[in-house]
């Protein structure tokens, strides 16, 4: 393959983005080539440009960046195409997929009106044919009914099959070059592995060369034939796939292969006592109903789930979205309304309202997936974390407070005159660190850790996966670990529940669970992420 | 749909119920009645009155008597208006008022969606920064500044319009009043339409389209305006009830006989009667609109469904 002409090049590619706080440079003069019919991987890290240099290379930048360099596309420089000119080559010969298959969709026009449109407008074909074709498409990323598919609108469909729609409108005109901006970021593992397996497939029968867009090792080892790996828009190493992973070069690269987090956890003492139980803990959702609309449609988001969370253990709580996991944590900690009974230490806590609950929040704490989200932007830090304070423990002075919040922010490796910022100056691990600190200045018995990795990239992952383990052997903490993400759960959790559709589908001790899974589910959900993370535990 | 929009007129009859009952409350709470103004009435005269229109009769029957003449269609007598009764001035003066709201409020969208959308095509860009100027200033001035220079140079200074006068309807009439009822809400509809247009552009399936090579035509007119469209949309319901049913200070400069002037000259005088048709038809009104938004809501957007 190596031995095919080059169609696509870029050279001394540059793209500043004009802000308010001056010029930002993304990407600073990188050279990156496509072959016909390879696939190449360009890896890195959120910042790392990668998504920029392939969108300036497409001239999808935001209003506010712009690009220099050379993009050359079989001997025509994309950069200074006229309009007209470049939209005979993007959607044609260069097609392009993206990360959010959930809004990369017009929600306003059907599928077959969305498949239609581009294939009439590069081909030429009459409405009939065009939709003869787009049919044809539909079959070719197996979806299925296509007929009926065909009137269905975005939000029928799942994120799995936007991803397939996304990808037959890409390759609706054959074209030369896809390029796939974190394809499978946003989806389940399962449907991660089915999409990756659909776009192999495709490229055998196509022969289009594939550029991935990835912060994910496992797809690059699997598929790539190159790699290029950026950091700060440089690319600081280059090179076949393998040799890449069996002898990196750039320490950036060294440091990226040994990001998955390892170890794992030791069980608690048999004898440790029980802090948080739930017996057949169920929630129930009412869709609809009201006012002459009929009977609510019944939703059992969590059904009948009983669990055991001792001092100082870590259960692992993994299923795909829509699951129940975050509802389930929810419940337990009583943001939800449930039935079942759920004890907390040696009291009931199944019928306790805000009010009783209140005093008992200070040792039940939450922390959540979104870091950019869940930290009110108009408060410095210090007042972020220590609001807590004020409720559990209003006898405090400013001045203690103000020592608790440094204490706080050095347990989670920050340094205290954080305190004094806002969030929106930090990055995405720092803020997760802060809304650690956040649960940690209160002291809790329990923490219920919602997703807490899954918007960091690799690295970080790792350190927030570290300090979390620390925290635990420090205090002597208990964590109920909501993910979907086994690689991290592994590392983290002495035993896993496996949910699916609000049920318990298996559980048992991680070890267990990971060399010997027993249910259908669970041994599709292992395949499918070992699949795909495989090479990067190896190497 | 059908039963939606059925279950919603349904739930129009109380709320409708709630808003008569208030309104007919509420104004008799302010002091005074209609026959008490500086008319010198004898009171033996203002007595007699009084009795022949039932206004010395407990309230909650007068209340009564109220709802059970509106649920035969009948508004009442103008107190103040002897000639005429609640009913016959609606009947003049609303098709007047609609014609001018209607009009307006056309010309509002559609002047205001082009100028939006071609700001936000060109967002800190010199037609850009035009349109926000108009559009503040259409905002800020008020129409009783607007309509006296209307006047002022079409009809005084050039004699292209007439000065005022509804001239039994003729064009020419209306071309004044429909101007200083529009440039409001040319300015908001414009505003609203740059934000919800620049929003849309940044979109996902904006930048799906761009990358599938689709044309500036489609990707801007049938992807970005599409969804642009749904503030426009809720925004006109509202509006709509406003516009349509007359403007005190655009009937009164241009001396248009609709049935805006009754909404504050009523309240004043405690023409009770008139108040309370008035009430209930800007209440219709909103109703009816609301209900149109949510079916347009619907008809634009496949994710609203419902049933």
């Amino acid at each position: 393959m190596a031995a095919s002409e080059t169609i696509l090049s870029v050279k001394d590619l540059r793209v500043r983005f004009r802000t308010l706080d001056g010029v930002v440079e993304a990407v600073k003069g990188i050279n990156i080539h496509v072959n016909a019919g390879e696939t190449v991987a360009v890896v890195g890290e959120s910042g790392s440009g990668k998504s920029q240099t392939m969108m300036a290379a497409m001239s999808l930048l935001a209003s506010n960046g712009e690009a220099t360099g050379v993009v050359d596309y079989r001997g025509r420089n994309l950069l200074t195409l006229s309009k007209s000119e470049l939209n005979q080559v993007r959607g044609r010969k260069i097609s392009m997929i993206f990360q959010e298959p959930m809004t990369s969709l017009d929600p306003l026009y059907s599928i077959g009106n969305q498949l239609i449109e581009p294939i009439r407008r590069h081909r030429g074909l009459g409405a009939a044919q065009a939709r003869e074709e787009a049919l044809k498409l539909l079959r070719l990323v197996h979806i299925p009914d296509p007929e009926r598919r065909m009137k269905s609108y975005p939000h029928e469909l799942s994120g799995g099959q936007r991803q397939r729609v996304m990808i037959a409108m890409a390759l609706a005109n054959d074209p030369d070059i896809l390029i796939a901006d974190e394809p499978t970021t946003a989806l389940d593992v399962t449907i991660q592995a089915q999409i990756l397996m659909l776009l192999a497939e495709l490229q055998r029968k196509l022969g289009m060369a594939i550029v991935f867009i990835t912060h994910d090792l496992g797809i690059v080892r699997r598929f790539a034939d190159r790699v290029y790996v950026m950091r700060y828009g440089e690319v600081v190493e280059e090179g076949e796939a393998e040799a890449i992973f069996v002898n990196p070069q750039h320490a950036y690269t060294k440091m990226l292969l040994a990001a998955e987090p390892t170890g794992t956890k030791a069980p608690p003492l048999p004898n440790a006592p029980v802090l948080l139980e739930g017996r057949n803990v169920e929630v129930t959702f009412k869709i609809g109903g009201g006012f002459l609309a009929g009977e609510p449609l019944i939703l059992r988001a969590v059904d009948h789930i009983s669990i055991r969370l001792q001092r100082n253990q870590t259960i692992g709580i993994v299923g795909e979205s829509g699951s129940g996991k975050s509802t389930l944590g929810r419940a337990l900690l009583r943001l939800l309304p449930s039935d079942g009974l759920i004890r907390f230490g040696d009291r009931d806590i199944s019928a306790a309202d805000r009010q009783a609950m209140r005093p008992l929040r200070r040792e039940l704490q939450l922390v959540f997936q979104d870091p950019f989200g869940s930290l009110s932007p108009r408060m410095t830090i210090g007042q972020v974390i220590t609001e807590g304070l004020l409720v559990h423990e209003p006898t405090l002075s400013g001045r203690q407070r103000d020592l608790r919040a440094v204490e706080a922010l050095r347990e989670v490796g920050l340094d205290p005159n954080a305190r004094n910022r806002y969030p929106h100056e930090f990055s995405g691990g720092q803020r997760q660190r802060i809304a650690i600190a956040r649960a940690m200045i209160l002291k809790p018995k329990v923490v219920v850790l919602d997703e807490p990795t899954s918007a960091l990239d690799r690295s970080v992952q790792k350190q927030i996966v570290e300090l979390l383990r620390k925290l635990q052997a420090d205090h002597e903490l208990s964590y109920l670990f909501i993910s979907h993400d086994l690689a991290v759960v592994r590392a983290m959790a002495d035993y896993i529940i496996v949910m699916k559709q609000g049920k318990i589908v298996e559980e048992g001790p991680t070890e267990t669970i990971f060399s010997n899974p027993q249910a259908t589910y669970t041994q599709t959900l292992m395949a499918a992420a070992i699949d795909v993370t495989r090479f990067r535990l190896s190497a | 749909m059908l039963r939606y929009v059925f279950r919603r007129l349904l739930t129009a009859i109380p709320t409708l119920f709630v808003i008569v009952t208030m309104a007919f409350f509420l104004i008799r709470l302010a002091p005074g009645g209609p026959f008490n103004q500086e008319r010198g009435l004898s009171p033996e005269i203002k007595a007699n009155l009084e009795a022949q229109f039932g206004l010395n009769d407990p309230l909650w029957l007068q209340y009564v008597h109220y709802l059970g003449n509106l649920l035969r269609g009948n508004f009442g007598p103008s107190y103040n208006m002897p000639d005429f009764t609640v009913g016959e001035l609606f009947r003049e003066g609303l098709p007047i008022s609609v014609q001018l709201g209607a009009s307006a409020l056309i010309l509002a969208l559609l002047l205001g969606s082009v100028l939006g959308t071609v700001a936000a095509l060109n967002q800190n860009k010199l037609a850009d920064y035009s349109v926000i100027a108009l559009a503040t200033a259409g905002s800020t001035i008020p129409t009783f500044v607007i309509a006296p220079v209307i006047q002022l140079l079409f009809g005084l200074t050039w004699k292209l319009l007439p000065i005022g006068g509804w001239g039994d309807g003729a064009l020419i009439n209306k071309i004044g009043p429909v101007l200083t009822l529009a440039l409001p809400q040319i300015a908001i509809v414009a505003r609203l339409m740059r934000g919800s247009m620049i929003e849309s552009l940044r979109s996902h399936h904006i930048r799906t389209a761009r990358a599938l090579g689709l044309s500036d035509w489609s990707v801007v007119v049938k992807h970005a305006l599409r969804g642009a469209i749904l503030p426009i949309v809720s925004f006109t319901g509202p509006a709509a009830a406003a516009l349509l049913t007359g403007s005190i200070i655009v009937e009164t400069i241009f001396s248009i006989p609709g049935i805006g002037r009754h909404f504050v000259v009523a309240a004043l005088n405690r023409d009770y009667t008139l108040v309370m048709g008035t009430v209930v038809v800007i209440a219709l009104f909103t109703i009816i609109f609301n209900l149109i938004v949510d079916v347009m809501y619907a008809v634009i957007d496949p994710r609203v469904r419902y049933d």
